[in-house]
């Protein structure tokens, strides 16, 4: 089948020494104190601190940051075509090379979605004109995410999808998206599946539970997605088929996902750093801003069996499901008020703030897991061995930074971490070989 | 008190202050001229999105009978049937400069943002299914010159407890006050895990008897349409309060408008138990005493400051 398309702005190849970084890669087994030797947009070597000649590179001096290999979000919503005042593929790039990532994959669910060879293949040329990380777009599984007619899923992944998906929406016939699945077995492609049940969730704008008893809000049940993830795994085990559940929310969807591997389904999840990090708790504050969400953020219990199957392997990757909206459509009440927030330049901070110095999480396996979505879309995994493409997230562990404070390279500011102090900071990101972004206050001097 | 957005923000001891106050316009109630000074030349904007008649009209007369100035802006026929959104529409009454701004709306949080966007104190006067913190306070006040104290009283909220925004604040009022509490509904008009607010929750009459108070909720007849309950024949035939359910000696309560027939039988609605009329009665003076509690309270020793001394607030019990 045709090979995964990312594309991205050709820039100068990066040539550069990260002078004593302390390097973690756990896929590579690289742990320790090295100088990242980069050549030509290529890791060349690493060798002890301080040994690399430099040789006519930029050195940086990284004695106090870590570098990872940087991340990949395999769901984030560029809202391009159609929604460019919320974001485009210039700012969300920006936005993911701010947070630490090498690339993207773009959900489809645009005004019109993206359901059309060309739309494919207008958007690939636009992230190579615009994008300072590799963006790969998903086609939609049905014609206008309509649920009726599958779109012409080989013409689609010929013009460079990487994948289909109506996320934003379920899938709510069984019948068509069997003959998804069955179809997939022609052209390929994951299919990344919003697990949601419309008559369960009905009005539903919080996640059901006592927190939504005490506001008398409409409650989505936890079940409205658990019960999804099941006939769907059922469906991908039946057709042999590969499927990805996105934005696992509560424990009854660890089960399910832990129940049809076991049954030897072939299936991927995601949780995002949102879910991970808050509860429904949060929304006592009926801010929509910071806290609204689909997916909903779920009770405490459910944040435990995330982290839980996050930590067992369950759950494969963290996906920020980054959402902008403009500030007006959030300005209103909760119930009226979009659903989504943006995630991409917080995901390592909040992540590292919130699960890892408290030492709820290891760095290892929360750095693992922020790239651990490039595979389940065929989209190779960054790595720091010697001989791989450069794609380095160099972190500050002890910066401490005000999110929004000094703006937000998104288009938008809804983010859930708006407001908060984090510890822990993107400094650098090399993706696909090139800078693609330098924190404005990180010195860049020569290292002593 | 600088909003009443819920009445969760109000200890026991704030609510008994409102009460008492409330006691005092009872009061100038009875005079022959019912209209006190205190809040002369201060506008107060009642802006209502969803039809009220008891809410509206006893916050409004409440305003007039403490001399403000009264804007009434219903979201019918105004700007706001163009388009316009809640902030901008604050934005515009914002500049006549209330003192208060009294907001219905159909969404939870509405009255939190406009207290945000605007300088005015801000009443909650129903968000959503969220609070009716005036309706709660109005409540107790009715129970308590009945009963005197709450402490220790059974009270029972029967029927739609989902969409009531009259359940979850007074369950929150009743309960601060002291009283025991019981639910009882159908499964599906019960929240899941309401429990957790401290109430217990049945879904039967059969121990109505236990109950002081029966605090009766209002069943929108579309209801039977979302399959919430079958029809409103099995509704009635389950949870009606009638004169078989209802002892003698408890009382019976209910938020209004009242489907006739349907959560109450046309018996008990007459019956010398019914608080409903007093509840009425109770809204006013209690809304007089929550525009008090916020606009006047503390204002009453006038400082020699700049001003307009007429805008300045004047004890209740000078007459205009």
């Amino acid at each position: 089948m045709s090979s995964v398309q990312l594309k991205m702005r050709a820039a100068e190849r990066a040539d550069l020494i990260l002078r004593g970084a302390s390097v973690l890669d756990p896929v590579a087994g690289i742990e320790g104190q090295h100088d990242v030797v980069v050549r030509s947009g290529q890791i060349a070597e690493l060798t002890a601190p301080g040994a690399a000649s430099a040789d006519g590179l930029e050195e940086i001096d990284a004695r106090a940051l870590h570098a990872f290999p940087a991340f990949f979000d395999p769901h984030v919503h560029l809202r391009t075509p159609g929604q460019e005042h919320k974001e485009d593929i210039e700012t969300g790039a920006r936005s993911a090379a701010s947070g630490g990532y090498c690339g993207v994959l773009a959900m489809a669910n645009t005004e019109p979605p993206v359901s059309n060879p060309a739309d494919v293949e207008a958007l690939l040329a636009d992230a190579r004109r615009a994008a300072a990380v590799r963006v790969g777009f998903m086609a939609t599984v049905t014609q206008g995410m309509q649920g009726r007619e599958l779109t012409e899923m080989g013409a689609l992944r010929d013009a460079g999808a990487v994948g289909f998906s109506d996320d934003g929406l379920p899938i709510r016939s069984a019948r068509i998206l069997r003959r998804a699945l069955q179809y997939q077995r022609l052209c390929g492609g994951t299919i990344a599946l919003h697990e949601e049940d419309p008559e369960l969730s009905g009005a539903g704008v919080m996640h059901e539970g006592a927190v939504s008893a005490a506001l008398g809000l409409d409650g989505i049940p936890s079940i409205s997605e658990s019960t999804m993830i099941a006939r769907d795994a059922a469906l991908a085990g039946y057709e042999a088929a590969r499927i990805h559940v996105q934005h696992l929310s509560a424990a009854e969807s660890v089960e399910a996902v832990r129940a049809a591997r076991a049954a030897g389904a072939q299936i991927t999840c995601e949780a995002s750093p949102h879910h991970l990090c808050l509860s429904d708790e949060a929304v006592r504050s009926l801010d929509p801003h910071r806290f609204k969400m689909n997916p909903p953020l779920r009770a405490e219990s459910d944040r435990q069996a995330l982290i839980d199957g996050l930590r067992d392997g369950t759950i494969d990757c963290i996906a920020t499901d980054h959402a902008p909206h403009a500030a007006e459509e959030k300005e209103v009440p909760f119930e009226q008020a979009a659903m989504g927030v943006t995630g991409l330049e917080t995901a390592f901070a909040a992540l590292h703030t919130d699960l890892i110095l408290p030492g709820v999480l290891d760095l290892a396996l929360v750095v693992e897991r922020l790239s651990g979505g490039a595979e389940p879309f065929e989209v190779a995994r960054p790595s720091l061995a010697p001989g791989s493409e450069a794609n380095v997230a160099l972190c500050d562990l002890a910066a401490q930074w005000t999110v929004g404070e000094e703006g937000y390279e998104s288009r938008s500011s809804n983010s859930w971490c708006d407001g908060r102090t984090l510890t822990g900071r993107v400094q650098m990101t090399l993706a696909g070989g090139q800078v693609a972004y330098r924190l404005r206050s990180f010195s860049m001097g020569v290292a002593a | 008190m600088k909003h009443l957005l819920s009445i969760a923000e109000l200890s026991k001891a704030e609510i008994e202050t409102v009460l008492d106050r409330a006691e005092s316009f009872a009061e100038v109630g009875r005079r022959d001229i019912k209209k006190v000074p205190t809040l002369r030349g201060r506008t107060v904007v009642s802006l209502f999105y969803e039809a009220s008649t008891r809410t509206s009209s006893s916050f409004e007369l409440a305003a007039k009978r403490l001399s403000a100035d009264l804007v009434s802006v219903k979201a019918a026929g105004s700007s706001v049937d163009k388009g316009e959104s809640l902030k901008d529409t604050v934005a515009t009454l914002s500049a006549y400069e209330p003192a208060a701004i009294v907001l219905r709306h159909p969404y939870a949080g509405a009255a939190q943002l406009v207290a945000g966007w605007a300088d005015a104190a801000v009443v909650n006067a129903g968000d959503g299914k969220h609070e009716h913190p005036s309706q709660a306070l109005l409540d107790v006040y009715t129970l308590r010159r009945r009963l005197g104290s709450l402490e220790g009283k059974r009270i029972w909220i029967v029927g739609d407890v989902l969409h009531s925004r009259v359940a979850r604040s007074n369950l929150i009022a009743f309960g601060a006050m002291g009283a025991e509490l019981t639910v009882c509904g159908p499964p599906a008009l019960i929240p899941r895990n309401l429990d957790q607010l401290g109430c217990a929750v049945t879904h039967s009459l059969d121990d109505l008897g236990e109950a002081d108070v029966v605090y009766a909720l209002r069943l929108q007849r579309e209801r039977m349409k979302e399959s919430f309950i079958p029809s409103i024949r099995e509704y009635a035939a389950h949870f009606q309060i009638d004169s078989r359910r209802l002892s003698p000696r408890q009382l019976l309560m209910h938020p209004g408008p009242v489907n006739r027939g349907v959560e109450l039988s046309g018996e008990v609605i007459d019956s010398p138990q019914s608080l409903i009329a007093e509840q009425v009665a109770s809204g006013l003076v209690v809304r007089m005493a929550i525009l008090y509690e916020l606009l006047a309270a503390g204002e009453e020793e006038p400082t020699p400051a700049a001003g307009d001394g007429a805008a300045r607030a004047t004890p209740i019990g000078q007459p205009a």
